[in-house]
């Protein structure tokens, strides 16, 4: 790995070098290196690009490392990932993308992701999108994440996109069974002419399954975003989604929110905010010594943390 | 300390809300009382630079700051404790209390702030400053605040509202603890009588000018007696 590569891993992933334990890691379009542990079984898929991961049944307390670099640009790239997660697990998985893009041509990584819990699984996933350059090339993410959820099973995504990713589709659908929830943390800021879309669908099929998911968004100068949930209760079930979003400059925000009940046992709920940053926010700290520019500074990072 | 002269100001829709208003503040302790819409959160707002006068000056320690924004107000020395104190989403208690004290506060200073007004800093210091804390609770975080702050002049709007009865002889003592570190002066504006009680001088606004001035044996009884002349009272009576 060379110093730009180890800078973007510490972006996507907290870590500086190889990750310790089971991790499978890719740079410029192919695998640079993988291992797997006693409990996380990693193999390279052979019709495509990607990989499977099986996660044995109880495996407690351990973690995956999965990042994706890209230092080359105009490498464009569409990845396969399997996670079978066994039951009983308690998992934590980081996955993630770093591209910086020093030429003039388009750097785009889509990777697609598909998450099957087993029974009472707990699995908490971490995704960081970041991207920089100093060339013209754009920055392109499309990640597409697909999660069937079993008996008790517990799915906490938290995914983050703070810089540089000129144009963002994500789709998120999950199908969840008996008693199985999901928890979605989305956090996002645009700016300049960035683009940004994601697309959440939950289908909440078993009796007392739940949903909540929150998305938090920063949108500046001219970029734009637009975020569509659509929640469907068709069962004895609960889901909360939430969109909030901050908008500055020249940006536009839009929110599509649809929540679908087919079963009278299921109680949805859809929050959407947009709007600029309150005035008394800005007064209040400025009243404590920050200029306006540190108080717009401090109330979005607060927003996004 | 601070000096009001000639000071107008009119609302947005025109309405006069304060008329040529003198008036010198160098009191420990100094109350600004009235009737509601008499001026004195517009006086509040005044001294912290968040509106600006029609006309008139403003001067804080000998210097004009007429024409001085919020920012270099704060950092010259004056607090305000707002009335209706601001929601954050995602900023902490901890956050605000470093930002107010201009570093990062840590826990056994942040403790001492927070245990002034009341609140268990193990309980608030990682609360985010939302709509999850009460009205009471972001009024004593507030008040915190502006005690990390520990600047030479803190003016607070109407520091009681929403605080339980808990707190009153607390909220008078964080006064006096404020005023022994700062040996600055502390404005509050306030209705209630046991502030007043504290003033060493009250100042009473009504119809947007000043009808009353002066210390607070001179001024607070004659207070006392227009509620005890009220005609319905009497009535009652």
């Amino acid at each position: 790995m060379d110093k730009i590569q180890r800078a973007l891993l510490e972006q996507v992933a907290d870590i500086h070098e190889v990750p310790q334990g089971a991790y499978s890691l890719r740079i410029n379009g192919s695998l640079y290196g993988k291992n797997s542990s006693e409990n996380i079984d990693i193999v390279k898929k052979e019709d495509k690009p990607g990989i499977d991961i099986y996660i044995k049944d109880g495996t407690k307390k351990e973690s995956l490392h999965i990042p994706v670099l890209l230092s080359q640009t105009g490498i464009r790239e569409l990845v396969y990932n399997d996670f079978h997660i066994g039951e009983d697990c308690d998992v934590t998985i980081v996955a993630g993308c770093g591209i910086h893009n020093g030429g003039a041509e388009v750097s785009e990584h889509s990777g697609i992701h598909s998450f099957y819990l087993g029974k009472n699984a707990k699995v908490k996933y971490i995704e960081k999108h970041y991207g920089e350059g100093d060339g013209n090339g754009r920055n392109i993410m499309n990640p597409t994440t697909y999660a069937e959820l079993d008996e008790g099973a517990y799915l906490e995504m938290e995914t983050v996109q703070i810089k540089g990713v000129d144009s963002t589709d994500r789709a998120t659908k999950a199908v969840l069974g008996k008693g199985a929830h999901i928890v979605v943390h989305e956090k996002i800021m645009t700016h300049g002419k960035q683009f940004a879309k994601t697309e959440f669908e939950v289908e909440l099929n078993g009796e007392n399954s739940g949903a909540h998911v929150v998305s938090r968004s920063v949108a500046r100068d001219d970029s734009e975003q637009k975020f569509i949930s659509r929640v469907l209760g068709n069962n004895k079930c609960t889901g909360h989604t939430e969109c909030d979003a901050i908008i500055m400059d020249n940006a536009h925000v839009s929110a599509i929110p649809e929540i679908l009940a087919t079963d009278p046992d299921a109680s949805l709920i859809h929050e959407a905010a947009i709007g600029k940053i309150a005035g008394e926010q800005l007064i209040k700290l400025m009243t404590l010594g920050l200029t306006e520019k540190e108080a717009e500074e401090e109330i979005v990072n607060g927003f996004l943390r | 300390m601070i000096e009001f002269k000639n000071v107008s100001y009119a609302a947005p829709n025109g309405r006069e809300i304060l008329k040529d208003v003198n008036l010198t503040i160098n009191e420990r302790f100094v109350a600004i009382t009235g009737p509601n819409g008499s001026g004195k959160s517009t006086m509040a707002k005044l001294i912290a630079g968040i509106i600006v006068p029609a006309s008139g000056k403003i001067y804080f320690d000998g210097q004009d700051i007429t024409d001085l924004g919020i920012t270099e107000r704060a950092r010259m020395g004056i607090s305000f404790a707002f009335q209706q104190p601001v929601r954050f989403k995602g900023i902490t208690v901890k956050d605000l209390l470093s930002l107010a004290a201009g570093k990062d506060a840590n826990v056994s200073e942040a403790c001492r702030y927070l245990s002034e007004v009341g609140l268990c800093a193990k309980d608030y210091i990682n609360r985010e400053v939302d709509g999850s804390l009460s009205g009471g609770e972001l009024k004593r975080i507030e008040i915190a605040m502006i005690n990390a702050r520990g600047t030479k002049l803190s003016v607070f709007d109407e520091p009681e509202a929403g605080i339980d009865l808990w707190s009153f002889n607390n909220l008078i003592k964080v006064f006096e603890n404020m005023y022994s570190r700062t040996q600055g002066s502390i404005v509050i504006i306030s209705h209630q009588e046991r502030i007043l009680n504290i003033a060493d001088k009250i100042v009473v606004l009504s119809g947007g000018g000043i009808v009353e001035c002066g210390a607070k044996d001179e001024v607070l009884p004659k207070l006392l007696n227009v509620q005890a002349e009220c005609r319905f009272a009497k009535e009652v009576k």
